[in-house]
């Protein structure tokens, strides 16, 4: 067990499984409810998340989200072993995406997504390698 | 009718309460416990959707309703007549008999919740053209839907369409034509709604959609069919005609209120379709939506729990009745005089039932304890601990309502670190 004096969970996000996705950032945010955390850094923190889920579904198979809960912040990083991001800069340009033809069909992948998880996050770290996978790493001070 | 706050229509009844978990795994908001081998409610977190009353089967929970003695206690009385007792008898397709029917078991006069539901519809058109709110606007007809969303999804709650209820509606017009018929003061006139369902009678006593409701007693369906069950249809004289249109009518069932909308609609019923829906609400995920109909019962009220008749039998006789009766095919509202007093202002209070402790910092240490001790527990969410989920129990054992050898698996297999909550709470 965890000596650590933050809390922690962590959820497997299940790759191209559209109906699940949105688990883990519901149950964050019932967590984070159950803390008495107001309404706006828990909004936050989901609208982020669910991004989050959502661009390990598309882009990488899946992968796996991890919580940890500090008195002053809340971390959330997002770790696939996905194809990566070849170019940060661009991929973090909104509107930008390189989902495919059907994945848009589906009402996904607007380029949106990264976008969306800077603007809600106080601090986003994005470290990726083509062909080996992405982490992104989301601080929500409290 | 003076309002009560903290008034809750499930009972429970201890003496049939055999310890089952039935009721507790059925409720959508975890607000049932078993201790000490009887079921308990935590009504703080009740929304009265009845999912309870319908799973006993030891008939132990029960829906409390007014007194049909109240009818006394007046001059002058009118039954508010929802659209779902319409489904209710075999053998009658009249509308018009039904409803003037009321005068036979005691009723003066009776008036169409449809009539109100007609107006909703209208003004509900009305926002649709005016509205620069964020959509989709959520309908506020049930009250378990809308008290589901105060707690369990209180983002949710600035989708509400402020709007009054279509009882609510009904029961200020049904006292002003009472009024003026009779030349009778208010207080002499008493109007009382036939429900089909026990959160209607919460809703009411409690002033959940106005401080003055309006209404000074809600009855239970299954009370009022009793007695007319004792009439037969000759015997009913149809001195007034029914003026309701059939999309009012329509509100009976699920999909009938979205039917009088144009636009992008939605209808979900049955409290686990519901939550399912707000779930993809909170997700932002249902933004090409217009409105969101939602009915804590299945089938819509039809379903609820003071109903007699299965809720897809009478479905059926609805459909049929809106097919061949009289009614207007259109809603025929196009004035609304008083729209003022037919919408509801959008400051719902919001309560957070589930947080673990006002104080954060103890909330803090209570949540880490729930995440240490859940991976110990079986996470076989059998119920038999009396609390309805693992999680749910790891709650109770950090707040210190049950303790950690109430786990059945635990004890057998002794396993579980019994030291962490002393040492947390040291």
């Amino acid at each position: 067990m965890s000596q650590s004096n933050s809390i922690l969970w962590s959820f497997d996000v299940d790759g191209k499984n559209f109906d699940s996705a949105g688990f883990a950032s519901q149950s964050t945010k019932f967590k984070l409810r159950q803390l008495g955390l107001n309404g706006d850094i828990i909004k936050r923190v989901a609208i982020a998340m669910y991004e989050g889920e959502i661009n390990m579904v598309i882009h990488a198979e899946g992968g796996v989200a991890n919580v940890e809960v500090d008195e002053d912040k809340i971390i959330i990083t997002l770790t696939d072993t996905g194809k990566g991001i070849a170019d940060i800069e661009q991929a973090m340009r909104e509107g930008f995406s390189t989902a495919t033809e059907e994945i848009r069909d589906l009402g996904f992948g607007a380029g949106m997504g990264l976008p969306n998880m800077k603007k809600n996050s106080d601090e986003l770290i994005i470290d990726s390698a083509v062909g080996k996978g992405t982490k992104v790493t989301m601080i929500f001070a409290i | 009718m003076e309002t009560d706050k903290s008034y809750c229509a499930v009972k429970i009844d201890k003496d049939k309460c055999k310890g089952c978990i039935n009721c507790m795994k059925k409720c959508p908001t975890e607000a049932i416990r078993v201790r000490n081998g009887k079921a308990t409610i935590n009504y703080d977190r009740c929304v009265g959707c009845g999912e309870c009353i319908r799973t006993c089967t030891h008939n132990a929970k029960y829906a409390t309703s007014d007194s049909l003695d109240l009818m006394n206690d007046f001059k002058y009385t009118v039954a508010l007549v929802p659209p779902s007792l319409l489904g209710q008898f075999p053998n009658v397709i009249d509308p018009s008999v039904i409803s003037n029917s009321m005068k036979n078991i005691g009723f003066d006069d009776f008036y169409e919740v449809a009539r109100g539901a007609d107006l909703v519809s209208a003004l509900t058109r009305k926002k649709f053209e005016e509205c620069d709110r964020q959509k989709p606007l959520i309908s506020t007809a049930c009250p378990v839907c809308v008290e589901l969303i105060l707690i369990r999804f209180n983002d949710l709650k600035d989708y509400l369409i402020d709007i009054m209820p279509p009882l609510e509606i009904a029961a200020k017009i049904a006292r002003k034509r009472a009024m003026k018929a009779t030349g009778l003061a208010s207080e002499d006139i008493g109007v009382f709604f036939i429900s089909p369902c026990p959160a209607k009678v919460a809703s009411t006593h409690r002033g959940f959609y106005t401080e003055n409701p309006g209404v000074d007693g809600v009855f239970a369906m299954s009370d009022i069919c009793l007695k007319l069950m004792h009439i037969s249809q000759a015997e009913v004289d149809i001195t007034r005609p029914i003026v309701a249109s059939n999309l009012g009518v329509a509100w009976a069932t699920s999909g009938g209120e979205v039917s009088a909308l144009d636009g992008r609609v939605l209808a979900a019923d049955g409290i686990e379709n519901v939550i399912s829906v707000l779930k993809e609400l909170e997700s932002g995920k249902l933004k090409d939506i217009d409105y969101v109909e939602l009915n804590a019962c299945p089938g819509g009220c039809v379903g609820g729990v003071f109903t007699i008749e299965n809720p897809f039998v009478a479905k059926s006789k609805i459909h049929t009745i809106r097919r061949t009766s009289l009614y207007n095919k259109k809603n025929t509202v196009d004035k609304i005089e008083h729209l003022d007093e037919y919408l509801r202002s959008l400051d719902w209070e919001t309560d957070d039932v589930f947080v673990l402790d006002k104080d954060f910092k103890k909330a803090f240490v209570k949540l880490r304890q729930v995440e240490q001790l859940l991976p110990q527990l079986p996470q076989l969410d059998c119920g038999v601990c009396g609390s309805p989920s693992c999680r749910a129990f790891a709650e109770d054992v950090v707040n210190g309502i049950v303790t950690i050898d109430k786990c059945v698996r635990q004890t057998e297999e002794n396993g579980i670190d019994d030291d962490l909550i002393k040492k947390e709470t040291e």
